[in-house]
C-alpha cells in the first residue's frame, strides 16, 4: 500500500491514541486484566516452561520422597518397590526406617552433621554479611565510572570455575603453601599452621565462593538508599552506631535477606567445599548424602537425608521467594 | 565547613581502603595459581624457573580434551535452550501476570538457583532412573540427560536476566506494531526479541557459565562415559595438587576473564548511549519547553 496523507495521519492518531492507552490510570489496567481471559497463545507460553519445570523440578521431589520410603535392595534400580502385587494383593509398605534410623542413630551422625551443617552455614552467611556490607557501601558510593569497573572486578572471578577456585584455596593454605611460607619469612610463626581439613579453611572457601551472592543484593539495595536520612539522623544527635542500625539498615533489609538466604541455602548443602577443604570434623550433610549415594549405594537413605534438608530448608526457601517476589512487584510497577 | 572535608576525605580512603582489600582477597589465590602455572617443577609450591612445560603436557592429556568437548557440547545446547525457555518464562512473568498456577509458576523458576546441588542432582538422577524403566533414553544417562539437568538450573538464571530487561520495555512501539496489524508473534520477533538482544546474550553467557562449571548436579547423573570437565578436575584434585591443572585452570581464567572483560564493554557502551540518548530528549524538551514559552509571549 503507498503511503498517502491520510495513511500517515492515521498512524501518527493511532500512536497518539496508544501513548494514551498506556497512560489509563492503573486500577483501569488492573480491571482489564482480571477480566482478560489468556488466548491459547498466551496458554502455549506458559505452558511450555511450566510442562518444563512441572516434569523436571517438580517430579524428581515427588519421586525423592518415593524412594525415601522404600529399603535398598541388592537389584537394580537398589530400592525396594512401594507397590507390590501377590496373588491378586495389591500391597502399598511404607518404610520409615530410614527416618526413623537418622533420628535415632546411636552414633548419632546424622543429627549431629544436621546440626553442624546449619552451623558452618549460619556463620558463613554472618561472615558473608558482616565483610560485603562494607564493600557493597563502598561500591554503591563510587561515581559511575569507578563503580562499573569496580562492579566488573569483583564479580570476575565468580565466573570463573568453581573447582578452580577452591584449588586455589588449597594451594594457598597447605603446610607449605604460600601463607604459612609468607609468615614464617615474617617471623611471625616459627612452624607451618595446620590450616587445610579445618572449619578454618571451609569458612574461607564459602565465604570466598558465595560473597558476590551477598555483595550484589547489598549493593542493589544500598543504591536506593536516601542519604538525607542518615544526615537527618547526623544532625538529630544521633551517633554513628545507632544511625546504622536504625536508618540504614531499615533501609536495606531486601537486601539483607536476599543475600543472606542466598549464602545460606545453598551453604547448607554445601559438598565441594567441606569434601575439599575441610578435614574430618566438617562432616556436613550433603557429604553425607554424597556418601551414602554413592559409596554405600543407599538411595533410600540418601533421599530420607535429602528429603530432611529440604524440611530445614522449607522456612528460608520460602522467606526468600517472598522477598524476591516482593522486589519483582515493585520493579514492575 | 574543615570539619565536613575531613569527614569526606576519611569516608573517601574508608572506602578506597575497603576495595582494595575486597580485590586483594578475590585475585590473590586466582594469581598465585596462574604463577605457579609457570613453574617448571612437579612441585606446585616450590618455584624453581619459568616454563610453559605443564601447558605441553594438558595439551596432551586425552582425557582433559575429551571431557572439555562434552563440557563445550552440553553447555552450548543447554546455554541454546535455557535463554528460550528463559524468554518465554520472562515473557509470562512480566506480560501475562495473572493465570491459575502462578504462584507455583514463580516458585518453579525460583528455586532451581538456590536449591542445594545435591538435592537437585539426587532428585534428577531418580526420575531418570524412574523414567529409564518406560524411555530407554533416559536410562542412558548421557549428553541428552546432562542436558535436560543443566537447562532445568540454567533456565531459572536466564530468566531473571531476561525478565530485568522485559521489565523496561516500552510497551507503545508494541502496542503501535499491533495497531498496525501486526500477529503477535511478528511483534514479539520484529519488535520485543531486537529490544531484548542485550540481555538474551547475557542470559546465553550465564547459562553456558553455569553449565560449563556445574560439578555436583553433573556427578551424579552423568553415565561413566560422560565425564565433564569440572569432575575431570574434581578427581584429579583429589589425588593432590598437580601443576597440569595449575595450567588448566589458568587457561580457563584467562578465557573466563575476557569473556567477562567483552560482557562488561558493551553494557558500558549501552549505559553511555542510553545517557546521551536522555540527555538529548532532555535538551529537546527544554527547548520545546523554550518555545512554548516564546510562543505564549508572541502570539
Amino acid at each position: 500500500m503507498p503511503i498517502t496523507a491520510l495513511n500517515v495521519s492515521s498512524t501518527l492518531a493511532r500512536r497518539k491514541l496508544g501513548r494514551f492507552l498506556t497512560k489509563r490510570s492503573r486500577r483501569e489496567k488492573i480491571r482489564d486484566i482480571m477480566r482478560h481471559e489468556n488466548t491459547w497463545r498466551e496458554k502455549l507460553v506458559i505452558l511450555v516452561p511450566y510442562l518444563w519445570m512441572l516434569l523436571f523440578f517438580l517430579m524428581p521431589f515427588l519421586i525423592i520422597f518415593k524412594i525415601s520410603l522404600s529399603v535398598t535392595e541388592i537389584a537394580i534400580p537398589p530400592y525396594s518397590p512401594l507397590v507390590t502385587f501377590e496373588e491378586g494383593a495389591m500391597q502399598i509398605i511404607l518404610h520409615l526406617e530410614n527416618y526413623t534410623f537418622i533420628l535415632t542413630d546411636e552414633e548419632g551422625t546424622y543429627l549431629r552433621s544436621y546440626l553442624k551443617s546449619i552451623e558452618v552455614a549460619s556463620f558463613s552467611t554472618i561472615f558473608c554479611l558482616i565483610i560485603g556490607y562494607p564493600i557493597a557501601w563502598a561500591l554503591s558510593k563510587c561515581r559511575p565510572a569507578t563503580r562499573n569497573i569496580m562492579f566488573m572486578l569483583l564479580i570476575m572471578p565468580s565466573w570463573t570455575s568453581f573447582v578452580v577456585r577452591i584449588y586455589a584455596w588449597m594451594a594457598l593454605l597447605k603446610k607449605d603453601g604460600l601463607i604459612n611460607d609468607v609468615l614464617m619469612a615474617l617471623g611471625i610463626i616459627d612452624s607451618p599452621i595446620h590450616m587445610l581439613q579445618t572449619d578454618f579453611a571451609v569458612y574461607v572457601g564459602i565465604v570466598y565462593c558465595y560473597l558476590p551472592y551477598m555483595v550484589l543484593p547489598l549493593f542493589t539495595a544500598l543504591l536506593k538508599v536516601d542519604y538525607s536520612l542518615i544526615e537527618a539522623a547526623y544532625d538529630l544527635g544521633c551517633r554513628p552506631v545507632k544511625t546504622f542500625f536504625s536508618v540504614l539498615v531499615p533501609q536495606t533489609k531486601s537486601g539483607i535477606i536476599a543475600g543472606s538466604m542466598l549464602v545460606f541455602i545453598p551453604a547448607l548443602g554445601e559438598y565441594v567445599i567441606p569434601e575439599l577443604l575441610g578435614g574430618k570434623s566438617s562432616i556436613l550433610i550433603g557429604r553425607i548424602l554424597w556418601q551414602e549415594f554413592f559409596n554405600n549405594r543407599n538411595w533410600p537413605l540418601a533421599s530420607a537425608v535429602a528429603i530432611m534438608m529440604l524440611t530445614i530448608l522449607a522456612i528460608p526457601i520460602v522467606i526468600f521467594f517472598k522477598v524476591q517476589r516482593k522486589q519483582m512487584e515493585a520493579a514492575s510497577a | 565547613m574543615k570539619i565536613l572535608s575531613r569527614k569526606i576525605s576519611s569516608s573517601a580512603i574508608a572506602k578506597a581502603v575497603i576495595l582494595a582489600l575486597a580485590l586483594l582477597f578475590l585475585y590473590l589465590p586466582i594469581m598465585t595459581l596462574v604463577v605457579y602455572s609457570f613453574n617448571e617443577s612437579k612441585m606446585v609450591t616450590v618455584w624453581t624457573e619459568f616454563s610453559f612445560k605443564w601447558y605441553g603436557v594438558l595439551v596432551q592429556d586425552s582425557a582433559i580434551i575429551h571431557a572439555l568437548v562434552i563440557s563445550l557440547t552440553i553447555a552450548v545446547l543447554a546455554a541454546a535452550s535455557s535463554v528460550v525457555i528463559g524468554t518465554m518464562a520472562a515473557f509470562v512473568m512480566v506480560r501475562i501476570h495473572h493465570f491459575t498456577g502462578e504462584t507455583s509458576f514463580m516458585l518453579f523458576m525460583t528455586a532451581p538457583m538456590v536449591l542445594p546441588e545435591v538435592i537437585t542432582g539426587l532428585a534428577l538422577l531418580l526420575l531418570y532412573v524412574t523414567l529409564g524403566g518406560f524411555i530407554p533414553v533416559f536410562a542412558d544417562r548421557g549428553i541428552l540427560a546432562i542436558w535436560i539437568a543443566h537447562v532445568t538450573f540454567c533456565s531459572a538464571y536466564a530468566t531473571v536476566v531476561i525478565r530485568s530487561r522485559f521489565i523496561e520495555l516500552d510497551t507503545s512501539i508494541e502496542e503501535a506494531a499491533k495497531d498496525l496489524g501486526a500477529g503477535p508473534l511478528k511483534v514479539f520477533f520484529a519488535v520485543m526479541l531486537p529490544a531484548l538482544m542485550p540481555a538474551e546474550v547475557a542470559a546465553f553467557m550465564l547459562s553456558f557459565t553455569m553449565s560449563m562449571d556445574d560439578l555436583v548436579i553433573t556427578s551424579f547423573i552423568a553415565g561413566p562415559e560422560y565425564t565433564t570437565l569440572p569432575m575431570q578436575i574434581f578427581s584429579s584434585i583429589r589425588r593432590g595438587l598437580s601443576p597440569e591443572i595449575n595450567a588448566l585452570a589458568s587457561i580457563i581464567i584467562f578465557v573466563a576473564s575476557i569473556g567477562t572483560f567483552i560482557g562488561w564493554l558493551s553494557m558500558v557502551r549501552k549505559q553511555k548511549r542510553i545517557a546521551a540518548d536522555a540527555a538529548k530528549a532532555q535538551a529537546a524538551a527544554k527547548l520545546e519547553r523554550e518555545n512554548a514559552i516564546l510562543g505564549a509571549i508572541r502570539p
